[in-house]
């Protein structure tokens, strides 16, 4: 039993337990908690077993599922697994602390189906990032869109079939593609060695060497799964749906980990399986990554919506990772390819760093919207006057979204565009456009929530008017509390992380760059040939 | 003697048994012109049994002959029931299973 | 001893550390710890300084790395810190003028709740640019540079609940960050060319370099510079940013942040010196923006205003400097540090104005206070004089020296660059006597009005935690310059960063005329303002039928309009357009596609007729297809 297994294993045996603890809220968050930090501590024992100069795949088990096809149940994980998977187990318990200080389930609903219900997503997103069989990675792929169907449709705000439908359908319309194409990649290994697999590691010898028009059919139909999944322009719209009706917790895990997914699947599947075909639509993708990142930004300033607003910031983030991941030299220069490999790491570690910004702003806003009790955020106005520790709290979490120097997510992005500058400088020039524009939406933001006179529409109810000024001290007289200690324990882990891995991201780098060499080499050896 | 007139009057009953199903209203009706139909087909599996010399065919009918009794048992109970409380047997009363 | 250089940075850090953890139980010591941390960094500095004087002239430059920061495989950048001359003067620049202006701060926003929280930025501010200073990567630069970006909008933005303030400081982090793209865009040059961003590796590799990629680079600082330091054409968030309280007025937009452009031109020397162009743009950009200021602040009311403009041109005249290269670099940072003395002085003493007057910032309701504010009134006439270069007065000395080495430009350039420097000097006492006169001369107009929020004016000297730093920089701004420059101290001591100060062979006009002339033209410029404005008394209410070329100064030469016209509302309005187009266009046609499909199935629904003999037919037609196809195969 590896640590990997234990840590899927666990969550689901938490999910189990809180189901029968559906009478008393208090006490299924009080278990959920616990098994959510120690599922975090387990970590520690993963992370530390990873070897980074060691083999690709670490910790990995393999049980026969269904023999006749050549489907295993095979788990391991590289650096950007191990990365996604830490990602995973911190933001769980933080979801499950914070649920107290924003959401508020709907009538009737017990805390302890909705927290089972996200450990099952804990355990199912684990499992995704830690399969190494093509089959059983679109069966979990899948699966894992079950208990995110029912967080949103059944705990999310006042449109939440509608967006929990068109969430369950796009992801579903892009695993069937991919399907498709994994079939198609199992009788090509079926053809070549005589007996068809679905095993990671052989598929990629195989499948590597197929003709480039093959291996087209072949990308394209992962990357349409993974494009919906991470989404990029103009697969997008599922997301500030789902996103702007699902309950904080759920935003947080879908925006944080679950579209991760996506661009993994990018670096696991897509690039070193179809090498030619990455190369030839290299252009395509990158096209659509520097599109997300500017519209992702003038749509995002142009939102209404807190949370809308965040999902719209995300998809401009996403951008910005498929731009590092696709930033490949397409010839085999040596150099070239050392000085773009910058920008995959830069994407890597986006996806860790998107994750805290993200989420601590999706968490941040939960908070907000508890106090204030709407999403508009014309409805409020000069918060920081009332409660400046939120205001505080909203500001970090702004200032690493937009990539400050000296927070987490600004090592990602100055790798992004450092490596893709070298080969793609274009596109990287595009990009940055994308970072006054993100200085621009987060900043006024801030200004419209937090700054100007103190405002009384949707802080005080039916208080005042639109627009009316109030007093600094009349919110706190009608229950506009600022932070309290839980509430900053909740946030605290972020804050710490936000900008410890600003100044020190090196045991991240660290971890994360011998897969990406391993990923980037898979693509340029081909090239060399 | 051949066969040929087994088969004719075995297509023609299935016609007529097809035609009933169609255009009868009254339950009873249809249910006996699905018999007509179930017969015909075991006039077609022993007629061809007869051809072929062997027993295939005739298994076949009695399997026909052991569902359709089921079939009129389990049939005529609904009937029945519907008539009881609808007081009509007529397939046309019974539509609500729609769009 | 330079391997402990991070204690510079580390005490200003924790400081605000401690005082943004700790919250409300700081109020009490708050701002003492905010002074405290800034002295500590001053005194540290001053050992440094002597260590580094005590060194040969050529073991001054020293780089300590502190850990490894980003290490990607190829890119290896470190957390390094330079310890060189120009690193630490700018450091006892920052420190020196930061601690006085902490001290100012006691007594200035003694009235403020949140001190502690100003102090904490103020801590903020001089630890990220003491990361921009002694950085040895431009990487590291940059993570100052941006940091100098969030105090600065941190402070204007300080009193939040005014929307104005909030606007400015957006405006100023955004202008900031345009200039940032280019500074970004530079160092991934520099990578892609260079495969370091050190500055030891790539000042070692301009040489190999193509002169096209050198010019870009030049040209990507020098659009970095501009958003930093107000130059045009991203001069307009400066003024705005008098939204702020004073001190940080003082502090941040006078005396050090906007100043980080010209540091950034020096320390880039070797990159700039490679590249004619990229330096014949940088001296455009000076001699432009410099005139602009100087025409601008002609036409303000507001004292603040006017010496942000003010600013704006001096900078101006540095970056002109700069521009010049080895004939100028060392003359920059002259100009930058006595700059530094008398510009923080003068805008403690507009401070200390606006404490007396309720915070009152219209000259037009000032008028003969120098009887109330006898210390204020020296001190700022110091810094005035020094401003706009009286004889042997700091700013004499470094601006006259700029002016010569404009002049000393071969053709066309001498002229232009000579004559714009010495017309800039005569508006500079232009506007700069304009001032002056209103706010201490003449008739005493705040007997007659009362402030904005109904009280009457009562004008009282500041307490002396603000007129201990006044008279502090008041001396800095008399004596500084004569230091600097007689004997060529500053240039020698500067001469391992900077490189010798070259003297240039032959000026276009005649040298020793160069002096008199400039005191000729700013005695003009002193003359007419008293002729204008000295001579009469100034009406209260401003007088709106003025001439055409007033009225563009006072909107700004219409920089803000430009931006608002070009930038602003074409941004909004694309916005807007684009969030409806994908919330009908896009999303429209994945909901299109979902309502085609469900209406689609609402029409195909109605076959369910519910009549028995409808599906049996169906049925029969089926089989009848069927069959009828496996016959057509068989027989076919």
């Amino acid at each position: 039993m590896t640590w990997l297994l234990v840590l899927i294993l666990l969550p689901l045996v938490g999910a189990i337990v809180l189901s029968g603890l559906r009478g008393d809220d208090k006490l299924a968050t009080r278990v959920a908690l616990g098994f959510g930090i120690l599922e975090l501590l387990l970590i520690i024992p993963l992370w530390a077993s990873y070897r980074p100069g060691g083999p690709r795949l670490q910790q990995t088990t393999s049980m026969d599922w269904i023999p006749g096809f050549g489907i295993h149940l095979s788990f391991g994980m590289d650096g950007i697994a191990l990365v996604m998977i830490a990602v995973i187990a911190l933001l769980v318990p933080i979801v499950i602390g914070a649920l107290s200080s924003t959401d508020k389930l709907p009538e009737g609903r017990s805390a302890g189906g909705f927290l089972s219900l996200i450990l099952v997503q804990q355990a199912l997103t684990i499992a995704v990032f830690a399969a190494t069989d093509v089959f059983l990675f679109y069966v979990l792929f899948e699966i894992m869109l079950i208990p995110m169907y029912f967080l949103i449709g059944g705990y999310g705000g006042a449109n939440r079939q509608y967006a929990a439908v068109k969430f369950f359908l796009y992801s579903f319309l892009g695993g069937l593609i991919m399907l498709a194409s994994a079939i198609g990649a199992y009788s090509l290994a079926s053809d070549k060695l005589g007996q068809g697999t679905f095993d990671w590691a052989t598929l990629v010898t195989v499948v590597r060497d197929a003709p480039a028009s093959t291996q087209i059919w072949l990308f394209l139909g992962f990357f349409l799964a993974f494009a919906i999944k991470a989404p990029l322009v103009p697969l997008h719209t599922w997301l500030p749906d789902a996103a702007g009706q699902a309950p904080i917790g759920v935003a947080v895990l879908l925006v944080g980990v679950l579209d991760k997914v996506g661009t993994f699947g990018f670096l696991r599947y897509c690039i070193p399986m179809f090498p030619e075909a990455s190369k030839t639509l290299a252009p395509l993708v990158l096209v659509l990554a520097v599109l997300g990142v500017l519209y992702g930004s003038i749509l995002a300033a142009g939102q209404t919506d807190m949370k809308r607003f965040i999902a719209y910031v995300s998809i401009a983030h996403f951008g910005f990772i498929a731009l590092g991941i696709f930033s490949f030299p397409t010839s085999g220069s040596e150099t070239e390819t050392l000085s773009s490999e910058p920008a995959m790491v830069g994407s890597v570690s986006y996806m860790l760093n998107h994750s805290l910004a993200t989420g601590m702003l999706i968490v941040v806003v939960g908070m907000i919207v508890r106090r204030g009790g709407s999403t508009r955020i014309s409805d409020y106005g000069g918060m920081a006057k009332v409660t400046p520790v939120l205001g505080g709290m909203l500001l970090i979490a702004g200032l690493s979204t937009l990539s400050l120097p000296g927070t987490n997510s600004f090592i990602s992005e100055f790798l992004v565009l450092l490596g893709s500058f070298t080969t793609r400088p274009v596109y990287a020039i595009l990009a940055t456009i994308g970072m006054v524009l993100a200085a621009a939406y987060v900043l006024w933001l801030y200004q419209r929530v937090m700054q100007g006179p103190v405002r009384g529409d949707a802080m005080l109810g039916a208080g005042g008017g639109p627009g009316t000024a109030i007093a600094p001290e009349l919110g706190a007289k009608k229950g506009i509390r600022d932070l309290g200690g839980k509430e900053i324990a909740v946030l605290a882990p972020l804050v710490v992380l936000i900008i410890g891995l600003g100044v020190y991201p090196k045991p991240v780098l660290d971890t994360i760059t011998p897969s990406v060499q391993a990923t980037l080499s898979s693509v340029v050896q081909q090239g060399g040939k | 003697m051949t066969p040929t007139y087994y088969l004719l009057l075995s297509a023609l009953l299935f016609a007529i048994g097809a035609v009933g199903v169609l255009v009868r209203r009254n339950a009873i009706v249809v249910f006996m012109c699905v018999e007509l139909m179930l017969n015909a087909v075991n006039l077609t599996l022993v007629t061809f049994a007869r051809i072929n010399g062997g027993l295939d065919g005739q298994v076949m009918a009695f399997f026909v002959m052991v569902v359709a009794a089921a079939e009129v048992v389990v049939g005529l109970a609904i009937i029945m029931s519907i008539f009881r409380t609808r007081r009509s047997a007529s397939v046309d009363d019974t539509n609500l299973l729609k769009y | 001893m330079t391997a402990s250089s991070w204690l510079l940075v580390a005490f200003p850090a924790l400081g605000a550390l401690i005082l943004l953890v700790g919250g409300k139980r700081t109020n009490g010591w708050g701002h003492l710890l905010g002074c405290a941390t800034v002295v500590l960094s001053f005194v540290y500095g001053v050992v440094l300084f002597f260590g580094t004087t005590g060194e040969d002239a050529a073991n001054r430059v020293t780089d300590t790395k502190l850990f490894s920061w980003i290490p990607v495989d190829a890119l290896q950048v470190d957390f390094g810190l330079r310890i060189d001359p120009l690193s630490v003067t700018f450091v006892l620049l920052i420190t020196g003028v930061g601690a006085l202006i902490h001290f100012y701060s006691i007594g200035y926003m003694s009235h403020d709740a949140e001190r502690r929280k100003f102090f904490a930025y103020l801590n903020l501010f001089v630890a990220s640019m003491l990361v921009l200073v002694l950085g040895n990567s431009f990487v590291t630069l940059y993570l100052g540079w941006e940091g100098v970006g969030l105090a600065s909008y941190l402070l204007i933005g300080f009193w939040q609940e005014r929307p104005a303030a909030a606007t400015a400081a957006k405006k100023a982090f955004l202008m900031n960050r345009v200039g940032d793209v280019g500074l970004a865009i530079a160092i991934f040059l520099m990578w892609k060319y260079v495969g370091s961003t050190g500055y030891t590796e790539v000042f070692a590799a301009v040489g190999n370099m193509p002169a096209g990629v050198v010019t870009a680079i030049g040209l990507l600082l020098l659009l970095g510079a501009c958003g930093k330091s107000g130059q045009f054409p991203l001069q307009a968030w400066l003024p705005d940013a008098m939204e702020g309280p004073t001190p940080v007025s003082a502090l941040i937009h006078a005396a050090t942040m906007v100043t980080a452009g010209v540091y950034l031109v020096a320390r880039s020397n070797p990159i700039f010196n490679e590249t004619a162009d990229a330096r014949l743009v940088v001296t455009l950009v000076g001699a432009v923006t410099l005139l602009i200021g100087c025409v601008i602040g002609c036409a303000y009311d507001d004292i603040k205003k006017v010496l942000a403009y003010s600013t704006v041109s001096q900078i101006g005249y540095m970056m002109l400097a700069v521009g010049l290269g080895p004939f100028g670099y060392a003359l920059g940072i002259m100009h930058l540090l006595t700059h530094g003395f008398f510009k923080a002085g003068l805008f403690l003493g507009a401070g200390s104005v606006m404490h007396a007057m309720n915070d009152e910032v219209d000259m037009r309701k000032f008028g003969g206070l120098w009887r109330k504010m006898p210390i204020t009134f020296v001190t700022f006439g110091l810094g005035y004089l020094a401003l706009i270069g009286f004889p042997f007065l700091s700013g004499y000395f470094s601006k006259d020296a700029i002016i010569e080495a404009a002049f000393g430009q071969e053709g066309w350039k001498g002229w232009v660059f000579g004559l714009a420097a010495m017309l800039g000097a005569a508006l500079t006492a232009f506007y700069m006597t304009r001032l002056v006169l209103m706010t201490f001369f003449g008739k005493a107009r705040w007997k007659d009005i009362k402030s904005s929020d109904g009280r009457d004016f009562h004008p009282h000297e500041s307490p002396s935690s603000m007129t201990v730093p006044m008279i502090v920089l008041a001396i800095g701004s008399v004596g500084a310059g004569a230091f600097f420059a007689l004997g060529d101290r500053l240039s020698e001591w500067l001469a391992p960063s900077l490189g010798p100060l070259e003297e240039f062979e032959h000026t276009v006009i005649p040298h020793a005329a160069i002096p008199w002339l400039t005191v000729a033209l700013s005695a003009l410029g002193v003359l007419v303002a008293w002729l204008v404005v000295g001579r009469r008394d100034t009406p209260v209410e401003r007088p709106e039928n003025v001439s055409f070329p007033v009225r563009a100064a006072r909107k700004d030469l219409y920089g803000n309009a430009l931006n608002e016209t070009l930038v602003a509302r074409p941004g909004t309005w694309l916005s807007r357009a684009l969030v409806y187009v994908d919330n009908r266009g896009v999303d429209g046609v994945v909901n299109g596609i979902a309502a085609g499909l469900g209406g689609g199935s609402g029409r195909l629904r109605r076959m369910q007729t519910g009549f028995v003999r409808s599906y049996a037919l169906s049925m029969l037609g089926g089989s009848f297809l069927i069959i009828a196809a496996l016959l057509l195969v068989r027989f076919s």
